[in-house]
C-alpha cells in the first residue's frame, strides 16, 4: 500500500526531476492554497442585488426550470397551486429544515406531507437551498440533517424554495458561503449544484428531460 | 479494454461503409460544435478563462506530488480512505478487495472513462460482481456489448432506432415487449428499468473530473443525475480517478466548470455538479458509510516533464473529437481504444504503446480544429507530430515512406538539383493530367489515388519557379 504511494510519489518527482517540494517553492504553493485565487470574474452576474435575482430567475427558466417569485407567506399556497396545475398528487416528501418549518404549512389543508429523505417511489419533494447562483440560474444544495441529498434525486418533481438573499453571483460566492458555514476545508457530505431538471443528451445529441433525476424543477424565490 | 488500434485502416473501412454510423456522425457538426460555438459567442470572458485554466492546469501539474498528498491528508482527516494504484491492475485489485469487503453483488457505476482504460467491468464480472452502467450512454453500449465511440456521449454512434431494438430485445423479459419510437419514451423506459438497480446497490462507482486538494473532495459534472443516484444511495462509495485530476482548490474548480460544460456540450452549465467529501456524516439522513479513492498512475507520472506533459491538462470535455474532420468521417470505435480523436491519438500510444497505436497520431490533416477549440489549449497537432518523430525514431514508419522521406532530405539538401528534378517532374505530370486537372490513378501513389484523385499541376512551373518570378516582379 504505502509501497504504491512512494512508487507514485517518487515517479512524479522523478519526472519533474527534483525532491520533495521544500523551502521557498513550497511555501508559495502553501499560500496559494491558503489564499485561492480567483479567476476571470464574469461580468454578466456582477449586478446589484435585486438584477441580480431577476438574472437568476431568467437563467433557471431559459434552462427549463420553472419559477415563482413569492412573499413569504405564499410559499405553503404556491406549493399547493403548482402540484394542482400540473396534476400532481397533493402528497410531498419534505426536507426537515428549519427553513421550511417557518412557513405556514397546516394552512395547507389538502397538503399531505411526510418529512424525512427521499424514497424511490417519491412523486414530489419539497427542499430549501444553500444558494442561487445568477450566473446560470444554478441552485446550491448542501447535504445535512436538513437536507438529504436523495431528496434533490429520486423523485419526479423538485420543488425548491430559494430566498431572495441567497442569491449571489458565482461559483466563488457559493464557496465562500460555504467556509463561513462550515469551517475552511470543512464540507458538508454532498454539495449538489442543481441547473433544471436532469437531462441526456445521449440518444442522438438531443436533449430529453427526466433522465435518472427529476424531470420537473420549480423554484420558488422568496422576497425577503 | 483490448486495443485494437493497430487495426485502424481496417476499422476506418468499416466505419466508412456504415450508413448508421455516418448518419450519427453527420449530426455532430451540427449538434455539439454548433452549440459549443454559440456558448462561448455568449461568455465575453471564455478566452480568458481558458487561458486561466491552461495555467492552473500547468501549476498543478509542476507540483503534482504537492497536491496529492493535499488530498490525501484532507480525504483522510473526513473519515475517507486513499488508495494509490501505480499500474491498472493495482486497481482491479483494490476495487474488488473493497467490493467483497461488502459481499457485494452489484455495483451502480456512473460513466468513468479511466474504468474503461483499466477493463473494469470485465475484472468484475470474472468474480461474480455484475457492474450496472447507469448513465444512458454507457447502458446502451452494455446492453449491445460495444465500447464506447466517444467520451462524453458514448452511445453517439447509434440511431434512435438502433437503440430502440436493443432495449427492446433486453427489456421484453421485464414487460417492456413494445418496440418504443419517440426518445422521450426510450428515456423514460430506461430510468424506470435503472431505478430499482440503484436502489439494490451494494457499491456505487464513479470517475472524478475534479478532485480538490483544499477540500478533498471529488467532483461530478453529469446532466443525467445518475452519478449522485451513484454516490448517495448504495453504503459504499468509490472514486476511480488518475492522478492528473486533482486540482488545487474550489475558485480553480469555478474556471475549470466554466470551460467544461460550455466546450463539451455547448450548454451554460451542465444540470449537476456535485462535490463529494468524505462519507455521510452520523446525523446525516442519507449517503454512503465508507468513501474510498482510488488514485491510479499507469504510466501518467512518466509523461511528466516529457514534451508529451501537455495531454495531461486534458479535462475530457469531447471538443477535440467534435471538431475533428477524421473523428467525424470514421467515428471513435475505429481508434481501438477507450479514448478517440485527436486527444485519443496523443493519449493511447503513450497507454498502450507506440507500436500498438502509431496509426494513430498519423491520422491527421493538421488542420488544428482541434488545438483551436481546446479549453485548456492543449497543441494536439504538435504532440501528434512527436509521436510521429518517435515512430521514426523506432523505426516503426513503413519502409515506402522511409525510403521516401530519405530521397526527399537528400535532394531537400541540394537545392539545385532539387529545383532541376521538380521541375522536369512538373512538365511531365502536366502532360499526363493537365486536361483534367486530375488523376485517377497515379504511379507510387495507390494508396491515395485508390480513395480520391491526385490534383494535376497546372500552368506556370513550380512553387519554387513560381516564387522566383513573383519576387522579380
Ligand atoms: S484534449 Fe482538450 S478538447 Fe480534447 S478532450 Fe481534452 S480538454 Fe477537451
Amino acid at each position: 500500500m504505502s509501497d504504491a504511494r512512494t512508487q507514485i510519489l517518487g515517479g512524479i518527482r522523478r519526472s519533474l526531476r527534483r525532491g520533495e517540494l521544500a523551502g521557498e517553492a513550497r511555501s508559495a504553493v502553501e499560500a496559494r492554497l491558503a489564499s485561492p485565487p480567483r479567476g476571470p470574474s464574469v461580468a454578466r452576474a456582477q449586478l446589484p442585488q435585486p438584477e441580480k435575482v431577476a438574472l437568476f430567475c431568467q437563467w433557471a427558466e431559459t434552462l427549463n426550470a420553472t419559477v415563482a417569485r413569492v412573499g413569504a407567506d405564499d410559499v405553503p399556497g404556491e406549493v399547493t397551486a403548482y402540484l394542482a396545475r400540473n396534476n400532481l398528487p397533493a402528497n410531498v416528501a419534505m426536507a426537515p429544515s428549519p427553513l421550511l418549518e417557518g412557513y405556514d404549512w397546516a394552512s395547507q389543508k389538502m397538503l399531505s406531507i411526510r418529512r424525512g429523505r427521499g424514497e424511490g417511489s417519491d412523486q414530489v419533494s419539497v427542499t430549501g437551498a444553500f444558494a442561487g447562483i445568477a450566473e446560470t440560474g444554478t441552485v446550491v444544495m448542501a447535504s445535512g440533517p436538513d437536507h438529504p441529498v436523495s431528496l434533490n434525486l429520486l423523485p419526479d418533481t423538485h420543488v425548491v424554495v430559494l430566498r431572495e438573499s441567497d442569491v449571489v453571483a458565482g461559483y466563488e460566492d457559493v464557496w465562500g458561503r460555504l467556509r463561513e458555514r462550515y469551517g475552511k476545508n470543512l464540507m458538508p457530505r454532498t454539495v449538489n449544484t442543481i441547473t433544471g431538471p436532469s437531462r441526456t443528451g445521449d440518444i442522438e445529441q438531443a436533449m430529453e428531460l427526466g433522465a435518472h433525476g427529476p424531470r420537473r424543477m420549480h423554484i420558488l424565490v422568496v422576497r425577503d | 479494454m483490448q486495443s485494437t488500434a493497430h487495426a485502424f485502416k481496417s476499422n476506418v473501412g468499416h466505419a466508412l461503409a456504415d450508413p448508421n454510423l455516418q448518419d450519427s456522425l453527420a449530426k455532430l457538426k451540427v449538434g455539439f460544435s454548433e452549440r459549443r460555438r454559440q456558448a462561448a459567442e455568449r461568455l465575453p470572458e471564455f478566452e480568458a478563462l481558458r487561458d486561466r485554466a491552461r495555467d492552473i492546469k500547468n501549476h498543478t501539474l509542476a507540483h503534482l506530488d504537492f497536491y496529492l498528498e493535499e488530498f490525501e491528508r484532507k480525504v483522510i482527516a473526513l473519515g475517507g480512505k486513499v488508495h494509490w494504484a501505480p499500474t491498472a491492475a493495482d486497481a482491479l485489485q483494490i476495487i474488488s478487495d473493497l467490493c467483497k469487503s461488502v459481499n457485494a453483488r452489484t455495483v451502480a457505476k456512473s460513466k468513468s472513462m479511466v474504468a474503461e482504460e483499466i477493463a473494469l467491468n470485465e475484472h468484475l464480472e470474472a468474480l461474480g460482481i455484475a457492474p450496472i452502467e447507469t448513465d444512458l450512454g454507457e447502458y446502451i453500449i452494455q446492453l449491445r456489448n460495444e465500447p464506447p465511440s466517444h467520451i462524453i456521449a458514448p452511445a453517439v454512434h447509434l440511431t434512435k432506432d438502433q437503440v430502440a431494438d436493443t432495449f427492446l430485445e433486453h427489456h421484453a423479459k421485464l414487460g417492456f415487449d413494445k418496440r418504443l419510437t419517440e426518445r422521450n419514451d426510450l428515456v423514460a423506459e430506461a430510468r424506470y428499468v435503472l431505478r430499482q438497480k440503484f436502489l439494490d446497490a451494494d457499491v456505487g462507482l464513479t470517475g472524478a473530473n475534479f478532485l480538490v486538494a483544499e477540500t478533498g473532495s471529488s467532483m461530478l459534472v453529469t446532466n443525467e443525475g445518475n452519478a449522485d443516484l451513484s454516490n448517495t444511495l448504495p453504503k459504499m462509495h468509490i472514486v476511480l480517478a488518475s492522478i492528473e485530476k486533482v486540482i488545487p482548490t474550489l475558485e480553480d474548480a469555478a474556471v475549470l466548470l466554466r470551460v467544461l460544460a460550455r466546450s463539451a456540450t455547448g450548454q451554460e452549465s451542465s444540470a449537476y455538479t456535485t462535490l463529494n467529501t468524505g462519507p455521510k456524516k452520523r446525523e446525516d439522513l442519507d449517503g454512503p458509510e465508507q468513501y474510498h479513492v482510488v488514485l491510479l498512475d499507469n504510466g501518467r507520472s512518466s509523461v511528466l516533464g516529457t514534451e508529451m506533459q501537455e495531454i495531461l491538462r486534458c479535462i475530457r470535455c469531447g471538443a477535440c473529437m467534435n471538431h475533428c474532420p477524421v473523428y467525424g468521417a470514421v467515428g471513435g470505435h475505429a481508434y481501438g481504444w477507450v479514448y478517440p480523436g485527436p486527444m485519443g491519438a496523443v493519449l493511447t500510444p503513450q497507454l498502450v504503446g507506440v507500436e500498438e497505436a502509431s496509426n494513430l497520431p498519423n491520422a491527421s490533416t493538421f488542420c488544428g480544429r482541434c488545438e483551436s477549440v481546446c479549453p485548456v489549449r492543449i497543441p494536439l497537432p504538435k504532440l501528434m507530430r512527436h509521436w510521429r518523430e518517435r515512430e521514426f525514431e523506432k523505426h516503426l514508419t513503413p519502409k515506402a515512406v522511409r525510403q521516401g522521406l530519405a530521397v526527399w532530405s537528400f535532394l531537400a539538401r541540394r537545392p539545385a538539383l532539387y529545383r532541376r528534378l521538380t521541375g522536369i517532374a512538373n512538365r511531365v505530370l502536366a502532360l499526363f493530367g493537365r486536361a483534367d486537372g486530375r488523376y485517377g490513378t497515379l504511379p507510387l501513389a495507390g494508396g491515395w489515388t485508390r480513395f480520391r484523385d491526385f490534383p494535376a499541376p497546372q500552368a506556370g512551373g513550380t512553387f519554387h519557379a513560381r516564387w522566383a518570378a513573383r519576387r522579380k516582379t
